[in-house]
């Protein structure tokens, strides 16, 4: 397992009218082709900016410093045009909100078709079958009808999908998952968990995997990195972090989640 | 970082802080903000001074003076500016040579009287009608929501002109009032409704409810005092468009009666001069312009004081 | 859909029906008496009699108004024996000044409406949201103060003070613009597009500032919006990203305002008009009111709610493609 993704003394720092603040500081992570690292903490703990860092799709303003390589090559300091290419491409995102992130003027088709020809520049006849064999890879039935749809006629879980096949129609090295089944039922998470696990699985793509769920992370990630205010307080193999926490806050985070041993959603790391 | 304090709960709501000295904070602090107040206290001095300032100058808003005049010129005013001078300060009129400045001081009275008046009864009715719609729906919405959209689909202008030109002439000012506010209510009370209809159904107005609180609580003490920064946004907001309105109106000649001053009405007077006396439509114009301006922009940086404290 | 569309039609029936009774009954209470206005000066009881009996006045209200409606639908017949004059379908009366035709007089003046109207909403769409986008995209820059400064000025300046303005400056102080006439497009195309370029100017100037500014507030709202992140993070190219996906949700709700205010303008600007001395509607309407024209009064009262009410039927079938989301709840 060749390294996929190498974060190294990452710090991204926000100008305020109070000086310049750090909201992610010093983090370093690596990912594997071939496994799910993932990143816990609370709400503003950073490590929403740090994805965003890895996608170069900070807001305006904001400095990094340090170094995110990707299969060797260096991703911070590059123009907008290059790290086009490289989004939906190479590094694609799913995030917290279905409904809120997908169009809703559009047909989901559409919103498949155009990362698939913007990066691969085929027809849009060939886009609208890889569109359909990605929503039938994601497990949507009637993926031929449900491709005219529009996001409001799916339901939450449903529109996750979608937003799984998009992010996964270019065939990405690397995916980058940002707390995707929060917003979801209970019972649809653990199936989208599922599904994230299988495709990754099956594709052989690199994860990152964001939440503030412990109960989550332990059931699909290799190796856990845990933030607290833009810092890194851990950083080991999923096993490590969960059964011997060096920190305080991990032992906080631990306690304040009921263990759910035997949840269904462990099945997915056997 | 070895302090493991527990952050507060996120998400968990918080009464928006919109207290009145942190907006008027945020608009002393905005320079066109301050300025448009300024003049707007400037205007409303000199409706309030009119007389004195007649007093002062000594020309009252219905004085003729044939020595500001020329005759020879057909009735334009003597020297240039229309004829700005000393004893003139804004000029005067052609033809009669009555004082502009004494007029736009009167006619501010009745300007911001009209203005006035019409945004309370406007703002009386589309509260009272936009909360019983909201409140009570079922047939009381269902009545009031059709005349609204029965008032909304009438011509309001043609119509607002043909029924002041019909009417007596009788005390025109009350009549401008009456029928600016039938036909503006509708647009507040659209958003009164909407908004009161989210409200009743939110939690801290079930809970007033359920522990037994009248109606009148509910509505005095749990519903109004929300709507209070939107309403306080819309009538500002309003103002600039019904000093506009009676403008209009009595420049299409059917406001105010002569001889009462209003801007509106010297603007159409100075229709026929434009060419030879550009300051005659000038000075009015110029005047209605600025204070349309800058209630506009108080009511602009209103709301932006009000969102800025919702969003906070 | 189908049964949507029906409902609406009776809706919009109910209220024209209204707006006619309520002018009715306005109009033929309040005014003075129209058969004494024809008469004139030289005027006999006799020839009074005859004129109500001509124009139906001696009618009781109600038979008044049912006969003017179902006039509109069916024509009626003034007067009888040698001095009966019929009025075709739609008929909406004989001008009490000048015994026109009244749907003459509407037919032969909404060209100038619609011209107006057209020219104007050309105008203030094009600035209006050329400048909203912009100072969205460049928000918070000296641009987007700057045009959002102009703008709130420009939608306080009442547009006949403007009118009178642009006409001391262009015509007779810089005299680039002939003295504003009415005149037809055969007179020629350059004296046409001078004549109506200050009408065009003067009401385009008010909505275009209205325009930027919502657009401005819409495209920021959208851009904002957790979709456009989306749209980044597929790598699209950033031309794509604001077409497709910010404007069309920004713009959307523009088009439906927008067709309430061109509907309420087919209705006649009436200002504009007056001002310019241009022979449209809404003239028509300023003059009929100065002169207590009522069959006309109640023509112009009557074809702005129809262009009221058929436009807000049109903004909600057109919004139900716009919008997907309505398209298919609407069903």
């Amino acid at each position: 397992m060749s390294d996929l993704l190498v974060v190294e003394d990452l710090t991204v720092t926000f100008p305020t009218t109070r000086g310049p603040v750090d909201v992610v500081k010093d983090v370093c992570f690596t990912v594997g082709s071939d496994e799910t690292v993932g990143i816990v903490g609370e709400s503003g703990s950073g490590k929403s900016m740090t994805s965003l860092a890895i996608m170069g799709l900070l807001p305006r303003g904001a400095v990094t410093r340090g170094s995110i390589r990707l299969d060797g090559t260096e991703l911070l300091g590059r123009g907008d045009k290059d790290m086009r290419r490289i989004r939906g491409n190479q590094v694609s995102m799913v995030f917290q909100d279905p409904l809120s992130s997908l169009n809703p003027y559009y047909t989901v088709g559409l919103q498949i078709e155009e990362v698939y020809r913007a990066h691969k520049g085929r027809s849009r006849k060939a886009a609208r079958k890889v569109a359909i064999e990605a929503l039938e890879q994601v497990g949507l039935p009637d993926p031929e009808r449900r491709v005219d749809y529009y996001p409001h006629q799916f339901s939450g879980g449903q529109r996750q999908r979608v937003m799984i096949a998009m992010a996964l129609v270019c065939s990405p090295a690397l995916l980058i998952a940002d707390e995707p089944t929060t917003a979801l039922d209970v019972t649809v998470q653990a199936q989208i968990l599922r599904l994230l696990a299988d495709l990754r699985r099956e594709s052989g793509t690199g994860m990152v995997f964001i939440t503030h769920d412990l109960a989550v992370i332990s059931s699909i990630a290799t190796r856990v990195l845990v933030m607290c205010r833009g810092e890194q307080v851990e950083y080991g193999t999923a096993e490590q972090v969960f059964s011997d926490p060096r920190h305080d806050y991990t032992r906080m985070l631990l306690d304040s989640v009921p263990r759910i041993d035997d949840s269904p959603i462990d099945e997915v790391m056997s | 970082m070895t302090t493991t304090t527990v952050l507060p709960a996120a998400g968990a709501p918080v009464a928006p802080a919109t207290s009145a000295r942190r907006v008027a904070g945020a608009l002393l602090h905005d320079w066109a903000a301050v300025l448009s107040t300024a003049f707007l206290v400037l205007i409303l001095l000199m409706a309030i001074c009119a007389p004195l300032i007649s007093a002062i100058t000594g020309h009252g808003p219905n004085d003729f003076d044939s020595a500001a005049i020329d005759t020879d010129l057909g009735g334009l005013p003597r020297g240039s500016l229309g004829g700005i001078s000393a004893d003139h300060l804004l000029g005067v009129e052609p033809q009669n040579g009555r004082d502009i400045l004494a007029r736009i001081a009167y006619g501010a009275r009745v300007s911001l009287l009209i203005a006035a008046a019409a945004t309370a009864l406007t703002t009386l009715l589309g509260v009272v009608l936009g909360m019983l719609a909201g409140f009570y729906q079922g047939w009381v919405d269902q009545v009031i929501s059709r005349i609204m959209d029965f008032l909304m689909a009438f011509p309001a202008l043609i119509f607002m002109i043909a029924i002041l030109s019909s009417l007596p002439t009788g005390n025109r000012s009350v009549l401008l009032v009456v029928v600016i506010s039938v036909f503006g209510w509708p647009y507040l009370a659209r958003v009164v409704r909407g908004q009161t209809l989210t409200l009743v159904n939110r939690e801290f107005v079930e809970a007033a409810r359920v522990s037994g609180a009248s109606t009148g609580v509910l509505v005095f003490r749990e519903i109004l005092p929300n709507l209070r920064s939107s309403l306080i946004v819309m009538t500002t907001l309003a103002v600039p468009g019904y000093v506009g309105t009676e403008a209009g109106l009595s420049f299409l000649g059917v406001g105010v009666t002569p001889p009462t001053p209003s801007w509106g009405q010297m603007i159409s007077s100075s229709v026929g001069w434009y060419a030879v006396d550009p300051m005659y439509f000038a000075v009015p114009g110029a005047f209605l312009f600025c204070t349309v301006l800058s209630l506009t922009v108080l009511g602009d940086r209103l709301r932006a004081a009000f969102d800025a404290g919702e969003a906070s | 859909m189908a049964r949507y569309v029906a409902g609406r039609f009776a809706g919009i029936v109910v209220i024209l029906f209204l707006v006619c009774l309520f002018t009715f009954v306005i109009f033929f209470t309040l005014s003075p008496d129209p058969a004494l206005m024809i008469c004139g000066k030289t005027c006999t009881p006799e020839r009074i009699d005859q004129i109500r009996g001509v124009l139906g006045l001696d009618q009781p209200y109600f038979t008044q108004f049912w006969t003017f409606l179902t006039a509109i639908f069916v024509g009626r017949d003034y007067g009888s024996g040698a001095n009966l004059i019929h009025c075709a379908a739609p008929c909406l009366g004989y001008s009490f000044q000048t015994n026109q035709s009244v749907w003459e007089m509407v037919v032969d003046r909404l060209p100038v409406s619609a011209t107006v109207a057209i020219g104007a909403a050309v105008l203030w769409l094009l600035i209006g949201i050329l400048a909203g986008l912009l100072s969205a995209v460049k928000e918070g820059t000296w641009w987007d103060r700057t045009a959002m400064g102009l703008a709130l000025g420009g939608s306080s300046i009442p547009n006949y003070v403007l009118a009178l303005a642009l006409q001391y400056v262009l015509v007779v102080w810089l005299q680039i613009l002939p003295f504003p006439s009415a005149v037809s497009f055969s007179d020629g195309p350059v004296l046409w597009f001078q004549s109506y370029l200050m009408p065009w100017v003067v009401l385009a100037t008010g909505y275009a500032c209205l325009y930027a500014r919502l657009t401005r507030a819409n495209v920021i709202d959208t851009l904002a919006e957790n979709f456009m992140r989306t749209a980044r993070a597929k790598g699209l190219p950033p031309m794509l990203t604001m077409r497709r996906h910010a404007l069309r949700p920004a713009l959307t709700p523009i088009a439906t305002i927008f067709g309430m205010d061109f509907a309420a303008l087919l209705g006649g600007a009436l200002i504009t008009e007056t001002v310019f001395g241009l022979n449209g509607v809404g003239k028509m309407a300023a003059d009929s009111i100065a002169k207590n024209d009522q069959p006309v009064i109640m023509a112009v009262t009557l074809l702005a709610a129809f262009f009221v009410v058929v436009g807000n039927l049109v903004v909600d079938l057109v919004y139900t493609t716009l919008d997907p989301r309505v398209r298919i709840t609407a069903k």
